[in-house]
């Protein structure tokens, strides 16, 4: 298992600060950092080194929690303490603010594009995830305030190929949400957390939902169309989600990230124990309880709590990671033999 | 996070129990010695908080019960530094800032390999849960730490100014 994870290279992303967030771009070419300098910078591979292109500045006042790609790469969302969101649009490897989203009462603490690249998902907290609406002229309009969670909302992820959107909270639930009518919904809350719920990654299809939390585990759920056995009679049209798997035992503190690589299914955790741990479904395990199992640990990847994990969308196994160290980490991931 | 002390004129709890403090810590020969790795121990992270400051009185923590050295742990090889503090009534308003003031202080002042969790100690305030839960929440910390009045704040405290 010991050599399943092996370090590329370690640079200083944010020196003297706190890096919160990585996202990488959807050609997997460039990766945007962020953090508690209140910059942006934006990684790119030269030769076997990655190197920063850019440094994206003076967009907020505060610290940045988290960046977003859009679908099409065009574009680079930030989400900010100082409770706005920046819409930064890319020129060669210039990057102008075009649109500040305000809105929010505080702190934003995260940001997520649809897959259809029209509409966009922020967090605050405020309590509430607001879904804006994207047209062709870099215009922004709120199309929905959802005050579902009773608590700070963490996190927001889209579905991977629909327009279905997940939040967590502080609240420790997690809660889905659909279109309906020109409107938002909540159709479903996700219970099952004993604390604060960090992050949320969705699996290449879309049917199953990875959640981390300060409760140490994290917990996979699987979504059960209407009129199948596990989804129950009677529920209207709406899927059911339930939780399939725990994975507790592992993380000795908060789970602050989770990523699902969407090119070969591996989970990987970001943990306040300053591990990262990658997770392989067992091959022959029910999908509806499905087993996983532990494939990978480095324990002290960095030398304080990792704060984010991201797998690059392009090259299998390429993962990037963050700390509050100001370091990011490149690592290589191959699934042990015995897995 | 919190709200600032004292904003509405009388104190919470006018006239709280003040405790004598123990001695100060006798140096050992050995600590003298340079040459010798020297573990942050107990009594070394104690004398940190001590002298922090309440936010409602001219006292300190130390001299308030608030902190005591028997409710510190520490272990340097796991880096690991747990604080347990006492607030002085049960609806202590400022307790999540007590908690705070502490948190600040040591994540100042270790070493940034040590893990740093601050709780009420178990039974001793009606929101215990609640305070615990914002304590150990570095996302909110963070920005809370961005809150310039609310910084100042914690300073004054760590300062022992008033």
């Amino acid at each position: 298992m010991k050599d399943s994870l092996t370090l590329l290279s370690r640079i200083p992303a944010h020196p003297d600060s706190r890096c919160w967030f990585l996202a990488w771009n959807p050609t997997g070419t460039l990766l945007a950092s962020c953090g508690g300098d209140r910059s942006i910078r934006i990684w790119g591979k030269e030769g076997d080194a990655w190197v920063c292109k850019s440094v994206l500045g003076e967009g907020h006042q505060r610290t940045i929690r988290k960046v977003a790609w859009s679908p099409c790469g065009n574009y680079l969302a930030s989400a900010s303490f100082d409770a706005t969101t920046c819409i930064w649009k890319k020129n060669h490897e210039d990057f102008e603010c075009v649109a500040t989203l305000e809105g929010h009462e505080n702190e934003v603490k995260s940001v997520a594009w649809a897959p259809s690249g029209s509409l966009l998902a922020t967090c605050s907290r405020d309590k509430s995830v607001w879904v804006w609406e994207v047209d062709e002229e870099d215009e922004y309009e709120c199309m929905s305030v959802l005050n579902s969670h009773t608590q700070d909302v963490k996190h927001v992820v889209w579905h991977p190929n629909q327009e279905l959107l997940a939040s967590a909270s502080y609240d420790d639930t997690v809660k889905l949400y659909r279109e309906e009518e020109d409107d938002w919904v909540c159709f479903s809350t996700l219970e099952g957390h004993e604390s604060t719920v960090w992050s949320l990654a969705f699996d290449q299809s879309g049917e199953r939902l990875a959640s981390c939390s300060d409760d140490k585990t994290v917990r996979i759920w699987h979504q059960f169309n209407p009129g199948s056995e596990q989804g129950g009679a009677g529920s209207g049209t709406d899927p059911t989600w339930k939780c399939v798997c725990t994975l507790s035992g592992f993380h000795t503190r908060t789970v602050y990230d989770v990523a699902w690589c969407h090119l070969t299914g591996a989970l990987a955790t970001a943990c306040g124990d300053d591990a990262i741990r990658v997770f392989e479904e067992e091959p022959l395990s029910d999908p509806q309880q499905p087993t996983f199992s532990l494939a990978a640990h480095m324990a002290r990847a960095h030398s304080q709590d990792v704060n984010c994990v991201a797998w690059n969308p392009k090259e299998p196994g390429l993962l990037a990671s963050c700390s509050d160290d100001g370091e990011m980490a490149f690592w290589k991931y191959q699934r042990p033999e015995a897995c | 996070m919190v709200g600032p002390p004292g904003g509405g004129g009388g104190l919470e709890n006018a006239n709280p129990l003040v405790y004598p403090r123990p001695g100060e810590r006798p140096t050992t020969a050995r600590e003298q010695d340079e040459g010798l790795p020297d573990a942050i121990d107990g009594r070394e992270v104690f004398d940190l908080i001590r002298g922090i400051h309440d936010p409602e009185h001219p006292l300190t923590l130390e001299e308030l019960n608030v902190v005591e050295q028997v409710r510190v742990q520490v272990s340097d090889a796991e880096n690991a530094v747990s604080v347990e503090f006492t607030p002085t009534i049960p609806h202590c308003s400022m307790a999540t800032l007590i908690g705070l003031s502490i948190k600040v202080k040591l994540i100042r002042s270790l070493p940034e390999r040590f893990k740093v969790d601050v709780h009420i100690t178990p039974g001793t305030h009606a929101s215990e849960h609640a305070v615990n839960k914002q304590l150990a929440d570095k996302e909110r910390v963070a920005a809370a730490l961005e809150n310039m009045h609310l910084l100042q704040v914690v300073n004054q405290c760590l300062s022992g100014r008033s």
